[in-house]
């Protein structure tokens, strides 16, 4: 069953259902099939730790001090009546290609359980551990749907999270290929396609050297297992010496180019998520760690978020100079929120804490309409104040998009009836979409 | 280095008796033990070849992966191959379960099925999981009777830092008596409940109604217990369906998992030895006789129903020592052939005709090359607190929890305890764990840096003596002469040190070492 146990009855009346209440359709059904969708990918900023959302995109300078800290001066956006953070002047000038949530909730305020909520629009509880977002559309757009890129379908840029398993029971076949290395060096050394020393004719040199040897796969004759590893060899080669690895060589990018997205590992990271989506890729993740700024908030905010605003702000535009933004999907946001109220006193030192009771996302592109404001938090950003929004309704709008059934079933080893997104909440009410925003 | 002038063709060897020669033994198997009479006489019955006997080199190294997940040193294969004795396989079987690798190996084994996880869904907590962990491995070490094992976890009381079988209650998603009850029947008697009735379920869920967890002052400790209030409440019920329709009185003054273990644990219960022997058998042969292994149903019966009733009597016979029931396996020429079929097709697998073809598990793979090129992993459980620190020399097999953070280990298909079920471990091979052994820094480094490289680079004499020396640290055997052929057609007379990490690459990255075999 697709409930949600452990919601409260007040979370469980989020989302969709609110809505199509005050539209006076109250009861009306989900729009069962979807739309063709026009999204064909994914770029994810999964901004980890949780980034306050005070200090990005729901700015609250009247709350005073003790909840702005010294971010008191947000900028006007090139969208009337839109405002956020005075770091972010990049993004300020392009407000009208993204739509701003400030309205999610779901009240937990643990790590591991956020990002899962976040990322597979469940809470935990018995039974089957969900694939994210990433593991889900990687299935309904990859190899199975006729994906023929060599690159794999799911791509993370550059360390898994760690804290979350990607794929849940879906297994090893929807695990994201993690590229390792950091974009920004010299040479983007990506794990297993790029390796430093090895000249190409060594590579060839060596590989025969592998395949003179093999004893064993000769006496195991026509062994499915063997054969199975031998496939995954020549895969592997056509990346690291075919031309699938290219995508990985930033170096072919012109210097203005990779300048506009900021040197950093965040901004080329950006760059790098535009190649691949250049490239067919249907799902990337750009982990983006460091805003689990439990001390000392302001100063790393200060260093955050121009890299952040660069690289954002340069992806977008670029992708949308390139006509690549109607098929792609960015969406920015991580697990929760921060604490409204600064924690001033030692040890935090004008720190702020884990906050799921509202907060904030960014969904550009896709089909998603921009210059829009998605619901509104209260004058502190402490609680939801119109239009709240569950994490299950931001991933059944963004596989509506990509014309991926929410409904549609997903393959469970023991054959359990599971769908790809929750369709109702626990005490019911449909799981919506944000209609207001396609 | 040879020429890079590459040919259309395929370089590799061609299938023939020659290639066969290094893996198996020229005759037929015989038959040493009950377990083979009643499987070769199967397998005549239906027509099929068993594979010839497995050689002295194949079996060194199946022995020491399967009993001790760890791969045979270069002295050990060359004082195996050299000895005479005609018992030598059998002393080497009892010098491997008696060993610290063995324990740890096998408690690798028992963690994934008791789902020994730090971190989410799971949240044991990290002292819990030391706790569990310890408490796992110091009954694999004394070879502690499975009954007696399963007996302790069923029935534990007290703080899941303090008293690690607790902690059997702890590891589920949910902690209700349902999703217990469904653990429980995972576990120990093979059964995956939603196949079953709801009523057997909730009948079994009923002896685990009465488990209270009470938090404590200390932080994130949990103590076990059994609410007696629940017992002698007016409603209580006063009997309970046990899985096989009898029922079982329930009364006021005894814990009603007592009741339920006496169930479980009585001799000629149907699922309980019956599932553990089959899942001993499935950790050495990589495919139960009830396949999947903790898949036992009425409509999926085991392949040879003679042999899984013989491994249960060896094992009621042996006082339950999971141990006893190990070796009597190695002993067999059925564990023993070779992994060449003879015969092939879904039957001759179904009745292990030939030792089946597997990947090295995540965790023995990485140990193995950390063993050929003297190197280390770096292991840290940064979070959730406390911080959990891991030795640098630890061995990836020793490692108690689940959570540990590995790109290496969930690139290789370490299982995620999840649910404890045997296919969550994967040995599915992808093109992703390809590109990491044929060409990232991680495996990179360890051949061009590995403290054993460096001594290898400095100690090898000439090629032939180098070649010999990879060989038996990678592949526990010596070259063949077309081997050695081929390796100094690619090496010339004198090794470089390019040449000789070039050489371990290739012998790394072939099926021979990836694989059990």
């Amino acid at each position: 069953m697709d409930d949600l146990r452990g919601l409260t009855r007040r979370e469980a009346l989020l989302g969709g259902a609110a809505t199509l209440a005050a539209a006076g359709i109250a009861g009306a059904q989900a729009p069962a099939a979807p739309k063709p969708g026009r999204a064909k990918s994914v770029i994810q900023i999964w901004v980890w730790g949780g980034p306050s959302h005070l200090d990005t995109f729901d700015p609250k300078p009247e709350a005073g001090q003790n909840y702005c800290g010294p971010f008191n001066a947000p900028i006007a956006t090139n969208v009337a009546g839109i405002r956020i953070n005075e770091n972010l002047p990049e993004l300020a000038k392009i407000a009208d290609k993204y739509a701003i949530i400030r309205s999610l909730t779901h009240g937990n305020n643990g790590h591991e359980t956020a990002s899962y909520i976040t990322q597979t629009g469940r809470t935990p509880g018995p039974g089957p551990v969900y694939p994210g977002a990433g593991a889900v559309v990687s299935l309904f757009k990859g190899a199975d749907a006729g994906y023929k890129g060599l690159i794999p379908p799911y791509i993370v840029l550059t360390e898994l999270q760690g804290r979350f398993s990607e794929a849940g029971f879906l297994g090893y076949k929807a695990k994201p290929f993690a590229t390792g290395g950091d974009p920004a060096q010299a040479r983007f050394m990506v794990e297993g396609v790029v390796a430093q020393g090895i000249s190409e004719q060594r590579q060839r040199a060596r590989r025969d050297l592998l395949h003179r040897l093999d004893t064993f796969g000769a006496a195991m004759g026509g062994d499915a297992r063997v054969a199975e590893l031998r496939r995954s060899e020549e895969q592997a080669y056509d990346m690291i010496l075919g031309d699938a690895g290219k995508v990985f060589d930033l170096s072919q990018e012109k210097d203005d180019v990779r300048q506009a997205y900021g040197r950093s590992t965040f901004g080329q990271s950006c760059l790098m998520a535009r190649r691949l989506v250049e490239k067919g890729v249907p799902y990337i993740t750009i982990n983006y760690p460091g805003w689990d700024t439990h001390k000392q908030h302001f100063p790393a905010m200060r260093r955050k978020l121009p890299e952040m605003d660069r690289g954002m702000a340069a992806l977008i535009s670029d992708l949308s100079q390139r006509g690549l933004l109607d098929s792609t999907i960015v969406w920015w946001g991580g697990e929760f929120g921060r604490t409204p109220a600064v924690q001033w006193e030692a040890p935090w030192d004008g720190g702020r804490s884990h906050y799921g009771q509202v907060f904030g996302a960014v969904l550009a592109g896709g089909g998603f309409k921009g210059g829009r404001v998605v619901g509104a938090s209260d004058a502190r950003g402490e609680e939801v104040k119109e239009r709240p929004v569950h994490p299950a309704v931001v991933l059944r709008s963004i596989y509506t998009q990509l014309g991926i059934d929410p409904n549609a079933k997903l393959p469970h080893p023991q054959g359990l009836d599971v769908r790809v997104a929750p369709a109702t909440l626990e005490a019911g009410g449909p799981v919506g979409v944000l209609q207001e925003i396609m | 280095m040879a020429q890079a002038g590459m040919t259309a063709q395929d370089p590799r060897p061609k299938a023939s008796p020659e290639a066969a020669a290094p893996f198996e033994l020229a005759r037929e198997p015989e038959a040493r033990c009950r377990l083979d009479e009643i499987l070769f006489a199967e397998l005549k019955r239906k027509g099929i070849r068993p594979a010839r006997p497995c050689s002295d080199a194949v079996f060194l190294r199946r022995a020491s992966l399967d009993a001790a997940g760890t791969l045979p040193t270069a002295d050990e294969a060359r004082s195996f191959l050299a000895d005479k004795r005609p018992d030598k396989r059998a002393r080497l079987i009892d010098a491997l379960l008696a060993r610290d690798e063995f324990v740890d190996f096998w408690t690798l084994r028992w963690c994934d099925t008791l789902r020994v996880k730090a971190e989410f869904p799971i949240n044991l907590w990290p002292n819990a999981v030391q706790a569990y962990h310890r408490w796992v491995r110091e009954a694999v070490r004394v070879d502690m009777p499975y009954d007696r094992m399963a007996r302790a976890l069923l029935t534990a009381s007290g703080s899941n830092f303090r008293n690690g079988p607790v902690n059997f209650f702890r590891a589920v998603q949910s902690k209700d008596p349902a999703s217990v009850a469904r653990a429980v029947a995972l576990t120990f008697m093979g059964c995956r409940t939603d196949r079953w009735p709801r009523a057997r379920l909730d009948g079994m869920a009923l002896f685990f109604s009465q488990i209270a967890y009470k938090h404590t002052l200390e932080w994130k400790e949990e103590v076990i217990v059994w609410d007696q209030a629940r017992a002698s409440a007016p409603k209580a019920p006063r009997s309970a369906m046990l899985p096989d329709g009898s029922r079982s009185a329930l009364t006021a003054d005894r814990d009603p998992r007592f009741a339920f273990a006496d169930w479980l644990t009585r001799p000629g219960n149907p699922w309980f030895a019956a599932a553990a022997a089959n899942r001993v058998w499935f950790w050495l042969m990589g495919r139960g006789i009830v396949h999947e292994p903790d898949d036992l149903r009425p409509d999926n019966p085991p392949s040879c129903p003679a042999l899984l009733a013989e491994l249960q009597r060896e094992l009621v016979a042996g006082r339950f020592s999971l141990r006893s029931l190990v070796r009597t396996i190695m002993n067999s020429s059925a564990y023993q052939l070779s992994s060449i079929p003879r015969s092939t097709g879904p039957a001759a697998e179904a009745l292990f005709a030939a030792y089946p073809v597997r990947r090295l598990e995540a965790e023995v793979l990485v140990d193995a090359i950390n063993q050929i090129t003297g190197t280390t992993e770096t292991y840290s459980s940064p979070i959730p607190e406390p911080f959990t620190f891991i030795p640098e020399n630890k061995r990836s097999i020793a490692l108690a929890d689940g959570s540990t953070t590995s790109a290496f280990l969930e690139l290789f298909g370490r299982p995620s305890r999840d649910t404890g079920m045997a296919l969550e471990r994967s040995g599915k091979p992808t093109a992703g764990q390809s590109l990491h052994l044929l060409n990232s820094s991680h495996i990179l480094q360890k051949l061009q840096r590995g403290p054993a490289m460096l001594d290898f680079f400095t100690s090898a004499r000439n090629t032939a003596d180098g070649v010999e020396r990879l060989y038996l640290a990678i592949l526990s055997r010596f070259p063949t002469e077309a081997e050695k052929a081929a390796a100094h057609s690619y090496a010339g007379p004198a090794l470089t040190q390019a040449e000789i990490v070039d050489l371990a690459w290739a012998l790394m990255n072939g099926p021979e070492f990836l694989c059990k075999h």
